[in-house]
């Protein structure tokens, strides 16, 4: 029995700084920041008043009125993305058998922005207890279950085969689309519209993560707020955006002279099992599923090009992987190139991963490694080449990267070339 | 830790449930076997002023004996009863973090609206008192990750972990997941889902979906296929259950209640639609993958919207596999409301326990199938069949289109010789 | 803004609350000196913990109170001294 394998032949993305693959890959090879002061809302009672927000307009970018009202603007971000990558691939709605279509999804906080703005409707903003779900709107459901996303991307890319959303924290994006490879793999679907989503910058999301003194106080310089990796990081800063990487069969891929762009060879994810928002110090998990993926792709860590580090910009985080990074690369930790993008466009939550995995996929295509924004004072703990500050051309035939969210979860996915040699 | 078994069998060594009808285990089979109902009036909040009063709350869960004091301020109604359910299958199971390799035991739960009680009462902390009257673990305690990184922590699990979102076809997608673990090599996985949005946010959400049986009658309001059919009630609770690798289980010494032996999952692009054939499409597959035939299938456990319409199509589906009444099926959450994530794996803990003491327990308040869906429904009593009663279908639908199936095998004939299915020659034959 | 003073028996009502009792520990013993990772309690705890301290009695603890603090005794050392000072 051959082993089907799964390759990445579509790109789409909605990012801070840019919408479209192209504008987000400028932005990131530019090395230009893209967070600033919170527009959504007034974010004046809060502690960290910043974010990486998307300059996004429903209508530009090609949604319908009726679209607009359905959906949250996380759905939004995923429709949007999905367009642009079903179309990168060459597989529109009806291009590939829809029962051979899937949909795997990534999501931390899901239509939160819109769940909100809905409460307060019905709560008489927060008075109620008992609210009046007679000023309910139609789709209030879909405002509540993150589910509704997936099946927006289902009617888009007409996907009858598996579909779900995938909500593992802030590896949702990663884990969205390991779950498209183990889809592709087992022989459940041929294409898989993969990736993550979300629009968590809304008042609730700002008041937790204040609570938890997670997010960057910086408020006076916040272009230069996350600084991963950086002595004088003081926390992440929030993000919005969503990616979607078309996941197909290689064999179906290639007998359609599709583009493509990598393998996604490897993938795992393990539990810390310690804390729902702490890490233990010696990156141990991570490590592991760093180990598992290269397994699988049958690569050792010398032949990683480049690491995509989770690097969000918290004391702890940046020192975690570090330590993971070391223990599961040995030596060659300190030769290869690694660099956080959340520098410049924050931490979107169950996006990130995806946009990171859409940067990659980048990298390996342009020969150019986006860099770590803003890291001027080197943290001493985090002594590993993070590629500060300016992008570096370099032929890239194998990435890594990671991810850690809430809950404890540590996933890492390796891209590969799909013809490169077996061992 | 790799399987030995090419086809990538799991088996299933533990069940823990939290339900309207019974907390644990043993409470929860001895009532439903006994056709008593969870469905009564809502207590947690007054729904005196909702068009739906009637619901199916956990009974008497009383959070400290099952949750540390430690967890109590951080987490959500749904959050504690699944830690209570995940602690009776790992007990019941016999299975500690100890007994496996490093990364040998995995998660894979099912969410749909994550810890939503919780996320209410700190969205008003929010707007009605101000910011700072939010709490810390407001960052992780309404979000749909919650229970797997949870249950994780509690018990050390360091193996693979996820949440799947699939609306009420979640709970069986959870132990797809949990058994697509195991043949990628993980010895163990805690799998399932358990649910709960019983608050005044939650009920006005599943309001909105126009599927909730605008009734206050709680013996009259879930009626699935019966001719009175007009929706269902919102209920909460689940089931978590331990899945193995078999050579694993056989190798700590187990006690195997039965086999996960097929599933499949599937989307319909028009749920509503005359052309919708995904859940015909999922039960199907969840066959092929067992490696049986139609025939091989003792009794079903349905999805049971309760809309006509919704009735009407699976039992076609029904009608389409075994032809006109031509196996047992059965509704057990008709005693308990749809349980959206927690519905799928409380109805495959429920068909392993069927299987286990050979009888099918029944459909409750149901009077007059509707004759036009041509399905043997188990009403009334419990049915003791005369024949076999080894094998279960289970069947789940989720809002949107999701639709999942999955294939258990009871104890007796796990791991056992070729299937008799005329559908599967077996390895023996050419 | 309040004027009253935080006692420990006001310190481990907030504790409880706010975070729970770690099973083996007697919040009612002897407890000014001990380490509040000792008592059971990390650093979210003692964020939420700190956090309704700010609700309840409008003291403001800064992210360097929060390194500093160790201890039962040190947190109603720090609280009590900006209320006697408001």
């Amino acid at each position: 029995m051959t082993i089907r394998r799964a390759v990445i032949t579509g790109l789409g993305a909605v990012a801070p700084g840019g919408i479209g693959v192209d504008a987000y890959w400028k932005q990131l090879t530019d090395g230009q920041s893209a967070t600033g002061p919170i527009t959504l809302f007034d974010p004046s009672p809060y502690r960290s008043r910043i974010a990486a927000e998307v300059d996004f307009d429903p209508v530009a970018a090609g949604l319908g009125p009726r679209e607009i009202r359905r959906m949250d603007r996380a759905t939004q971000f995923a429709v949007v993305a999905a367009r642009e990558a079903l179309g990168d691939s060459g597989l529109e709605s009806g291009a590939a058998p829809a029962e051979r279509t899937a949909v795997a999804l990534g999501t931390a906080v899901g239509c939160t922005t819109r769940m909100e703005q809905e409460y307060v409707i019905l709560s008489d903003s927060g008075r109620d207890w008992l609210v009046d779900s007679s000023y309910a709107v139609r789709e209030l459901y879909s405002q509540f279950v993150p589910s509704s996303m997936a099946v927006e991307l289902a009617r888009l890319a007409g996907a009858a085969g598996p579909v779900s959303v995938v909500s593992d924290g802030c590896t949702s994006g990663l884990d969205a689309v390991g779950h498209a490879v183990d889809l592709i793999q087992e022989g459940s679907a041929d294409v898989v519209v993969s990736g993550g989503t979300d629009a968590p910058i809304a008042p609730i999301t700002l008041a937790c993560f204040d609570a938890i003194k997670a997010t960057s106080p910086r408020n006076d310089d916040a272009e230069h707020a996350s600084r991963p990796f950086d002595r004088t990081r003081n926390g992440l800063v929030l993000g919005e955006g969503a990616a979607v990487l078309v996941v197909e069969e290689l064999e179906h891929a290639t007998r359609r002279g599709a583009h493509i762009y990598a393998e996604v060879s490897g993938f795992a994810t393990r539990c810390n099992a310690y804390h729902m928002t702490g890490l233990r110090a010696d990156g141990i998990e991570m490590a592991e599923a760093i180990r598992v993926a290269l397994e699988q792709s049958a690569l050792a860590p010398d032949d990683v090009d480049y690491v995509n580090a989770h690097g969000s910009s918290t004391r702890q985080n940046d020192r975690h992987e570090t330590a993971a990074f070391k223990r599961s690369l040995g030596e060659h930790a300190r030769r290869v190139a690694i660099s956080s993008i959340k520098s410049m466009i924050g931490h979107s939550l169950g996006a990130i991963g995806a946009l990171e995995l859409v940067a990659c996929a980048l990298a390996m295509e342009h020969g150019t490694i986006p860099p770590t924004a803003n890291l001027r004072e080197p943290d001493p703990e985090c002594d590993l080449d993070y590629v500060p500050l300016v992008a570096r051309e370099q032929p890239v035939d194998t990435v890594l990267s990671v991810g850690s969210g809430f809950g404890g979860f540590q996933s890492a996915v390796v891209l590969a070339r799909p013809d490169r040699r077996f061992p | 830790m790799t399987s030995t078994l090419a086809d990538g069998a799991a088996v299933v060594t533990g069940i823990g449930i939290a339900a309207p009808t019974g907390l644990g285990t043993s409470a929860y089979w001895a009532a439903t076997l006994a056709g008593e109902s969870g469905i009564r009036p809502i207590t947690r909040f007054d729904a005196t002023r909702y068009p739906v009063r009637v619901g199916g709350e956990v009974d008497g869960f009383v959070a400290e004996q099952h949750v540390p004091s430690r967890l109590l301020p951080q987490t959500d109604h749904s959050t504690r009863l699944s830690l209570a359910a995940g602690a009776e299958a790992l007990a019941a199971s016999g299975l500690t973090a100890q007994d496996a390799p490093e990364f040998g035991i995995g998660i894979a739960t099912a969410s749909s609206m994550g810890g939503f009680e919780f996320g209410q009462r700190e969205l008003g902390h929010l707007w009605a008192l101000g910011a700072q009257h939010v709490s810390a673990y407001q960052s992780f305690a309404w979000f749909y990750a919650v229970n797997t990184g949870q249950l994780s922590i509690r018990h050390g699990l360091r193996g693979p972990g996820t949440t799947v979102v699939s609306d009420q076809a979640g709970g069986l997608d959870a132990l797809g997941a949990a058994r697509r673990q195991i043949r990628k090599g993980t010895a163990a996985v805690l799998a399932g889902g358990v649910d709960s949005a019983l608050c005044p946010l939650g009920l006005a959400g599943q309001l909105s979906t126009g599927e909730l049986a605008a009734s206050d009658d709680p013996r009259g309001a879930y009626l699935p296929f019966d001719r009175a059919a007009a929706g269902h009630v919102p209920g909460e609770g689940g089931a978590f259950l331990i899945l193995e690798d078999p050579a694993f289980a056989q190798a700590r010494g187990a006690t195997v209640h039965g086999e996960i032996a097929g599933y499949a999952s599937t989307f319909d692009l028009f749920p509503d639609g005359p052309d919708a054939d995904g859940l015909l499409r999922a039960a199907r597959q969840a066959l092929a993958d067992a490696g049986l035939a139609p025939f091989d299938i003792d009794v079903v456990f349905g999805d049971a919207s309760g809309r006509p319409d919704a009735d009407r199509a699976e039992a076609a589906v029904l009608v389409a596999l075994f032809g006109p009444n031509g196996v047992p099926v059965t509704a057990p959450k008709s005693a308990t409301g749809r349980l959206c994530a927690g519905a799928g794996a409380l109805d495959v803990a429920t068909a392993l326990l069927s299987l286990r003491d050979g009888v099918i327990p029944p459909t409750v308040h149901v009077r007059e199938v509707d004759p036009g869906h041509q399905i043997d429904l188990v009403v009334g009593e419990p049915r003791r069949p005369t024949g076999r009663l080894r094998t279960a279908l289970v069947l789940a639908r989720g809002h949107g289109g999701f639709n999942a199936a999955l294939v258990v095998r009871g104890p007796a004939t796990t791991a056992a010789a070729p299937p008799t299915s005329p559908a599967n020659p077996g390895p023996s034959r050419p | 803004m309040a004027t009253r003073e935080l006692t420990i028996a006001d310190l481990t009502r907030l504790l409880r609350s706010a975070a729970g009792e770690e099973e083996g520990v007697d919040l009612d013993g002897d407890i000014l000196d001990t380490d509040f990772a000792t008592l059971g309690y990390d650093s979210l705890a003692l964020l939420e913990t700190a956090s309704r301290l700010g609700v309840e009695y409008g003291v403001t603890l800064t992210d360097d109170d929060m390194e500093a603090i160790t201890t039962p005794r040190a947190l109603l050392d720090r609280v009590n001294s900006t209320l006697t000072r408001s």
